[in-house]
């Protein structure tokens, strides 16, 4: 049989070839690797909610709203219904204005923890609930703007939140595990008064932090604090989503050997 | 271009005329400066025997050098940092420049690496260049000794190399936990806190050794200190002298290289240090720094900014060692709750114990991996031509299944960030990490030695009949047949060259007895290489061809 010798190189490696039979695939998962990771990069999870501003909002208004929204697992009254939602007597203006100026209430699904989902209300509406579900009993209010300004001591507020915070949502605010799929939120980009009223509150498992606890001024200097730390990127570059010593490892292993090893085959295959 | 290096050309000798064209002034300059100096040092013998070393060019060779261009980076940047950073845990007063820290009361140590970041010109960009660099060196090592391992390059006469550049691997990852710690942010502090409970949880001495460590309770006011002599002076040192080892060897012993045509046990093909090899890796070497330099130029590496000074009583959520440490704290965090018993008296931790004397048994098992296979293959040959793994099937099975085991631990160690970003429970991660920290190695091993069983018989059958053209012929008799493109002998060389093993006989001794440990060893070997194929014989060829 003839040898057909340009047939042959089509089929296996050529021994003496500029490129290495895999050289297709390692540019396949360069470039996708590349793109991937510029896409996580350069896609932020900055969330614009709008400026919260408290017109006409009317305990009548909300009664309604609570009713066409809430009362189905709340109950009528907000009286809560045994082993489906809490009661919601007491928990405050506080309490709705995280809950459903977050995206948390109504919720998704029933899960481990409320997940976000975009913004259901209009600011209006939330306030209006938030008034109805005050009006039922006492319980903390919106806080006052005063505490809200991130002019307070940063220096304080990193200190109180990494003793106080930093077991659960990172140092950086980055987020964190908890048990049975339970977790703590990333911090960047929430809006003073949505961590203001967490504090206060304690939703999901956050344990409540009252003003005996951290004084609102100390409160203030946490906000302070987590508000530098979304207005200054790191001054190192790229924080690789604040995760630590894993992002870092990852990365390393991907792109730093991934480049350095591709650099070796390009001059491997130079030699030939 | 390329050479072997059993037949080095004749260099030519000063008495001959290199040529007729009379030497620039340049030259002259050249020549003259060499011949001074050797005739004061006689080293051109070491640069002739040096300089007629052959590399040979596969791209996988080059890893170990990566490794060592790093070091380089890193002991660069390292001097650099010396200059500017305290060794010392005594309480200062931060007066710096960044914010959110400011008068803060902390220690030296801290505070002169936040000046080192934020008020010494260059000084993060010198900061992040050290630190990422020696994740590189770590990770360039690991595949390097992958390398190593996979192509069985650590067969005699090489062994002892090997063990030299486990012992480069453990000094490396030393170096890092101790770079990693001084610092005197709360993540360092936390790692040393981890260490601290390790040293603890060891039964009766533990106290001990963690006082004499700390100078006192945890954390003290002295380890920074320890650590920095032991970081710049102690493990720099030893790892430096284990390198020239290593790397004295590898000359002595010369490169392994893959199997192919004109490459014999007896040789190497490749290209020779002066002048080919030493520009490429010269250049390489820019690469390498280059590359790092940029990811520290555009990324930030270990923020202690923004995980504070060192505290005991804050630990942030997601906090990790660096990766080449993360196999140690995944298997703490494997070790199911309540494993602690009290026994004469003492606190007996077994989650701490197991710890402990598991990893080191791992790593034994690697340092020691060469020996082993030698005593169960009992091959005393020298063996000079790197394998392809499919070709020691149980090897690379071996070779898997450990990989499958770190791996395991090192995703242990990252369990809440795969909780969080794959919104799973952290209680689901650990289960599943705990069974395959069992059952995935066994897979693995299993899985792999089938796929090298395959590919060899893939290997065989090209050899012998070559590969299908997917061209259909039809006989001038009707019949049709697939032609088969054969193999020219480069390639098939390429496939056939491989030793083929078989168990070693138990026989008995020169007493006539069956001892147990050669019952042992003659079952591992029937383990080791029960299940083979072959390598195609010439005689099979021949009689293949007659087919075509």
């Amino acid at each position: 049989m003839a040898k057909n010798t340009t047939a042959r190189t089509s089929g296996t490696a050529n021994r003496r070839g500029r490129r290495h039979p895999l050289a297709t695939v390692a540019l396949l998962v360069i470039g996708l690797l590349s793109t991937g990771g510029a896409y996580a990069l350069f896609t932020g999870t900055a969330s614009a909610a709008p400026a919260t501003v408290h017109t006409q909002a009317s305990t009548e208004e909300g009664k309604k709203l609570f009713a066409a929204n809430c009362a189905t697992c709340h109950g009528l009254s907000a009286q809560g219904v045994a082993g489906v939602a809490p009661s919601l007597y007491g928990v405050g203006a506080a309490s709705v204005d995280f809950q459903v100026g977050t995206g948390r209430m109504p919720l998704a699904n029933q899960g481990p923890q409320a997940e976000q989902k975009p913004v259901q209300f209009t600011n209006e509406q939330i306030a209006s609930l938030a008034q109805y579900v005050a009006s039922l009993a006492p319980g903390p209010g919106i806080p006052s703007s005063k505490y809200l300004q991130a002019n307070g001591n940063s220096s304080t507020g990193a200190e109180l939140f990494r003793i106080n915070c930093a077991m659960c949502h990172n140092v950086a605010g980055a987020g964190g595990a908890l048990t049975e799929g339970k977790f703590a939120p990333a911090l960047s980009g929430v809006l003073p008064q949505h961590i203001y009223e967490a504090m206060v509150t304690g939703p999901q498992n956050m344990p409540v932090f009252n003003d005996k606890n951290l004084t609102p001024t100390q409160k203030a200097d946490i906000i302070t604090y987590l508000k530098y730390l979304d207005k200054n990127p790191s001054p190192g570059g790229f924080d690789l989503g604040n995760l630590g010593p894993v992002a870092e490892g990852l990365f390393i292993w991907i792109f730093g050997l991934g480049a350095v090893v591709g650099v070796t085959i390009w001059i491997a295959a130079k030699a030939n | 271009m390329t050479v072997t290096e059993t037949k080095p050309p004749v260099a030519p000798t000063a008495t001959e005329p290199a040529s007729t064209v009379p030497p620039s002034r340049g030259s002259r300059f050249t020549g003259a400066a060499a011949n001074y100096i050797d005739e004061r040092t006689s080293i051109s013998g070491l640069v002739k025997e040096l300089g007629r070393k052959i590399f040979p060019d596969h791209w996988s060779f080059m890893l170990g050098e990566v490794a060592l261009y790093s070091f380089v980076v890193i002991l660069l940047s390292g001097t650099f940092l010396t200059f500017f950073f305290q060794p010392s845990m005594a309480s200062v007063n931060y007066a710096g420049s960044y914010p959110p820290l400011k008068g803060l009361d902390m220690s030296a140590a801290y505070s002169s690496t936040l000046n080192i970041s934020f008020d010494i010109r260059g000084g993060l960009l010198f900061r992040q260049i050290h630190h990422w660099a020696a994740l590189l060196f770590i990770a360039a090592i690991g595949l390097h000794m992958l390398r190593v391992y996979f192509t069985g390059a650590f067969r005699k006469p090489r062994e002892l190399n090997w063990v030299i550049g486990f012992v480069l691997f453990v000094l490396a990852m030393a170096e890092g936990f101790t770079g990693y710690s001084l610092p005197d942010d709360l993540l360092s502090g936390n790692g040393l806190r981890i260490i601290d409970g390790l040293i603890k949880g060891i039964p009766v001495v533990g106290t001990w050794i963690s006082y004499l460590l700390f100078g006192g309770e945890f954390p003290g006011t002295k380890v920074v200190a320890l650590f920095y002599s032991v970081h710049i002076l102690l493990l720099p040192a030893i790892l430096v002298a284990a390198l020239g080892l290593h790397l004295l060897l590898m000359v002595v012993n010369k490169h392994t290289q893959f199997a192919g045509p004109g490459r014999t046990n007896e040789n190497v093909v490749g290209v020779p240090i002066l002048p080919t090899f030493a520009a490429k890796a010269g250049g390489f070497f820019f690469v390498v720094f280059g590359v790092i330099v940029l990811i520290a130029s555009l990324f930030t590496i270990n923020p202690i900014w923004t995980y504070g000074p060192y505290d005991p009583s804050p630990v942030s959520a997601g906090t990790q060692p660096d990766w080449y440490i993360g196999f140690a704290d995944g298997m703490l965090r494997l070790i199911p709750p309540g494993w602690e018993i009290v026994w004469l008296n003492h606190t007996w931790s077994f989650n701490i114990i197991i710890v402990i004397l598991v990893l080191p048994l791992f790593l034994g098992l690697v340092a020691f991996y060469p020996f082993i296979e030698g005593w169960i293959t009992g091959d005393k040959r020298e063996h000079h031509i790197a394998e392809r793994p499919r070709n020691a099937p149980t090897r690379t099975a071996i070779g898997a299944a450990g990989v499958t085991f770190y791996a395991v631990l090192w995703a242990a160690a990252s369990s809440d960030l795969m909780a969080t970003h794959f919104q799973i429970t952290i209680e689901g991660v650990i289960h599943v990490l705990q069974a395959l920290f069992f059952l995935g190695p066994i897979i693995a091993f299993f899985v792999t030695k089938r796929i090298c069983l395959g590919l060899q018989k893939k290997d065989h059958e090209i050899a012998l009949h070559g590969f299908e053209s997917g061209r259909i012929v039809r006989l001038p008799g009707g019949e049709y047949i697939e032609v088969h493109e054969q193999l020219d002998d480069y390639e098939r060389w390429r496939l056939v060259s491989y030793n083929e093993y078989k168990p070693v006989m138990l026989r008995p001794d020169s007493k006539g007895r069956i001892t147990a440990g050669e019952r042992a060893r003659a079952a591992l070997s029937r383990w080791f290489f029960e299940d083979r194929i072959s390598p195609v014989t010439t005689t099979d060829i021949e009689r293949s061809a007659g087919h075509h």
